[in-house]
């Protein structure tokens, strides 16, 4: 539950968030991305990436016809082989919601929405809390809003963090993942900031980009994410989930940052519950990863199928 | 469909380990034994000792080198002396070509000579591969660009080169001590003898055949191998003109006695036991990493280690919980395996004397920490080590240990920071975390040490002179003040 903070202590609290250093910061993930994961590891790997997708889609041009497609493919992503699980959750936008939660309904992969007027949040409050009504209402287990990010710059915390709750309110059960959109941040200080910000607001998940702006998701970026997510669990016990976002198209990527996060946060995020990744086309080439490591040669990407 | 259920359950509850990712070998190819490169060949040595080089990681022999005798020390430093006239003499843009080239195999060979450096020391591959080669190759690169500007480096003076400088390297990091101590003097025109430490030197016999690839001149640079003694034999050779060493205290100080009186240059880079200073506020997750770094990179063999931690009252104990933490994360292990963060130690009398130290820190009262860690049953090993409720008199807070030992205490104002830090015999190095930049200058003006860190540890680049105060030495390496102990300045 959000913890109510007195109105006029929010930005100097804010202020008083510990600062990063960002040569110590992009050093400390670019160490980490050369760690070496091979073999079983590496399956090891990619078996949780897959588990941990949020398989996306949010184009103006998705129809019912592209969620029926992507749904069937996040449920089995390899036809004809039940050792590839399914992933996470299926992304869209909210009027897609009530077609993704069709075709998912018993397959355990879950449905989660973009909202709060995605990806800019430049609208007005009352709407950004009913289009997230009217996603939940449709099926939506999981909601991905946005934070006002013009808010934070101008240094509005209270703004930010008076939506937050509102709009974890609306979500009633439904999980609340927190856009922070950090491509627009401009500094690790503001990201930490706008981490612990969403947190303590009652974000469950703190989620970096929404894929519009970049730069997306960088390691170093989840690494100061993750930071913020160890101390607030370490002062408040709460564990909080975190979704890198954005730009995460290659099996070696997806390692790097399971690698971030397991020496971040511990082996208790490396589960669907506290850890996913936003990506539309990274699934195909951890396909064809597993299928190399199995039987040591890559297959043509004619084996694997688009949506 | 049942063997593919079996596979998912395992998935699912197997832990995320890493799996082994060694780093090759068989493309090194190391020789029995090694003679001495002597005029620009390997010779037979006068002397018939040798003795074994050990791999610390395994304590499996990987090769045989010579104890090198008088008459063997005295062949060298003759070498070096013919040599000295004609590449003294020869057209400085000529020498620069030379370095430029040994810059350059360095390069094309360094998967090879990481490996070398890993198996002969015990250090990670990954420290190997990523610092020591690249930084002795950028030496060699930094020097070459000084060999034909020597006379702007020194503005209305003439530089001239000195003559033979013999040099004694440590086991720490033997290629990049190398190429700090050969790379200035064959820039200014000097021919060395170079003995390496007696425990890591397969990677200057590796250097030996890069300088026969280069077709540098015969007698140039001269390798001798052996323990003190042969050492002590290079510096005290009358020809010999100029005398560099890096090592213990100890060790430096018998060598400037000797030397007294000798009319020959010399400088020393010894011991120190740094003051890593963390003030409340400082990044902390970044300060954790220097910390980290400071005092357990390449297994704390380090003269200019953070081994101890200074740390501001107020923030010590949240500090203190996640240096703990991150120290657990640390992988001890096969150091050719990419992962490692720590490897062996390098040899059997250095863990002695950590494991002695250490011992006496508990006995004084210091509250020992190590994260739980499976040490390997062969090889030399030591566990990440931290020791809070640690007093200013305590040894561990007073002695160089030279491994993977931090010793934690505390202070409450800046000039107790100061204090405290500038309170050792040594001075080498100190590191400062604060997000306040007039701080960061305040402190690097009272700091008494070559080189003080902000915000970061253990960075090291040629073109930045390295050194020491008090009874860490004199003398600087790296950088334009590099060049100044190779030159004669008239």
């Amino acid at each position: 539950m959000a913890t109510a903070l007195s109105l006029s202590h929010l930005g100097s609290l804010m202020r008083g968030v510990r600062s990063v250093d960002q040569v110590g910061a992009e050093e400390r993930a670019a160490s980490l991305a050369k760690r070496s994961i091979k073999k079983s590891s590496k399956l090891w790997a990619l078996d949780l990436a897959i588990r941990c997708m949020d398989l996306t889609t949010l184009e103006g041009s998705d129809t019912p016809g592209k969620i029926t497609a992507l749904c069937a493919k996040g449920i089995r992503p390899q036809p004809g082989d039940a050792s590839i699980p399914s992933v996470a959750a299926i992304c869209c936008y909210p009027a897609q919601v009530a077609d993704a939660k069709a075709h998912l309904r018993g397959s355990g992969v879950r449905v989660a929405s973009v909202a709060t007027a995605f990806p800019s949040g430049q609208s007005f409050m009352s709407i950004k809390v009913a289009e997230v009504g009217e996603a939940v209402a449709a099926g939506a287990d999981e909601v991905d809003m946005v934070i006002d990010r013009g808010a934070f710059l101008s240094g509005d915390y209270q703004k930010v963090y008076d939506e937050i709750v509102e709009i974890k309110e609306a979500c009633g059960d439904a999980h609340l993942k927190v856009i922070l959109e950090t491509g627009e941040l401009g500094t690790y200080d503001s990201v930490r900031r706008a981490s612990i910000l969403a947190m303590a607001a009652g974000a469950d998940f703190i989620k970096t980009s929404t894929g519009k702006i970049q730069p997306a998701a960088t390691l170093p970026v989840s690494l100061v994410m993750m930071e913020a997510i160890r101390d607030f669990v370490r002062e408040t016990g709460r564990p909080v989930g975190f979704k890198p976002a954005g730009g995460i198209r290659t099996s070696k990527q997806a390692i790097a940052y399971l690698v971030v996060l397991y020496e971040t946060l511990g082996p208790d995020w490396m589960t669907p519950e506290r850890f996913r990744l936003g990506a539309s086309s990274l699934l195909n080439d951890v396909l064809m990863q597993i299928e190399k490591e199995r039987t040591g040669a890559y297959q043509s990407g004619d084996y694997f199928t688009i949506d | 469909m049942a063997i593919a259920k079996r596979h998912r359950t395992e998935l699912a509850t197997q832990k995320f380990e890493y799996a082994p990712a060694p780093e090759s070998t068989d493309f090194v190819k190391i020789e029995p034994h090694y003679g001495l490169f002597i005029g620009g060949k390997m010779t037979a040595a006068h002397s018939k000792k040798r003795f074994a080089t050990i791999n610390p990681a395994t304590e499996a022999k990987l090769s045989e080198v010579v104890e090198a005798d008088e008459v063997d020390v005295d062949r060298a430093v003759k070498a070096a002396d013919r040599a000295f006239d004609s590449w003294s003499r020869l057209d400085p843009s000529r020498r620069a070509r030379y370095l430029f080239r040994i810059s350059r195999i360095l390069q094309e060979r360094a998967r090879e000579l990481a490996v070398v450096e890993t198996m002969d020391g015990g250090k990670p591959i990954k420290e190997s591969r990523d610092v020591d080669v690249p930084l002795s190759a950028a030496h060699f690169f930094y020097y070459a660009g000084w060999a034909d500007k020597l006379e702007w480096a020194f503005p209305n003076r003439k530089p001239r080169p000195i003559g033979v400088a013999g040099q004694v390297i440590p086991w720490n990091f033997p290629l990049l001590m190398l190429a700090w101590k050969i790379a200035p003097a064959l820039a200014a025109g000097n021919t060395v003898v170079l003995k390496p430490a007696e425990t890591t030197p397969l990677s200057a016999m590796l250097f030996a055949d890069i300088c026969q690839q280069a077709e540098l001149p015969p007698g140039v640079v001269n390798i001798v191998t052996g323990a003190g003694k042969t050492g002590s034999l290079v510096v005290s050779h009358p020809a010999v003109q100029k005398v560099a060493f890096t090592g213990s205290t100890e060790v430096g100080k018998l060598i400037q006695r000797s030397l007294a009186g000798s009319g020959k240059r010399l400088t020393l880079e010894l011991g120190g036991k740094a003051a890593n200073i963390v003030f409340e506020d400082a990044p902390m997750d970044a300060a954790i990493e220097g910390i980290v770094n400071g005092i357990y990179f390449n297994q704390g063999h380090v003269c200019c280690a953070g081994s101890r931690l200074l740390v501001q009252e107020s923030i010590a104990e949240p500090l203190l919980e996640k240096l703990k933490l991150r120290l657990g994360t640390l992988r001890l292990g096969d150091p050719l395996d990419k992962n490692t963060d720590i490897g062996a130690i390098n040899s059997k009398a250095q863990l002695d004397k950590i494991t002695g130290l250490v011992e006496s820190g508990v006995e004084e009262g210091a509250e020992l920490f190590q994260p739980e860690c499976k040490l390997p049953e062969r090889g030399f090993w030591f566990p990440p080590t931290l020791f809070t409720n640690v007093s200013q008199s305590y040894r561990i807070a007073r002695e160089e240990i030279f491994g993977p030992v931090l010793s934690v205490l505390t202070f409450r104002t800046p000039a107790e920071a100061v204090e405290k830090a500038n309170n050792t015999p040594y001075g080498l190095s100190a590191g400062v975390w604060t997000d306040k930049g007039s701080r960061i200058l305040w402190m690097a003006e009272r700091m008494r040490a070559g080189v003080v860190w902000a915000n970061t540890f253990n960075r090291f680049d040629p073109t930045s002179p390295f050194g020491g105060y008090k009874e860490s030495g004199y003398g600087r390496e790296g950088g334009l003040h590099g060049l100044l102990p190779y030159v004669e300045l008239n």
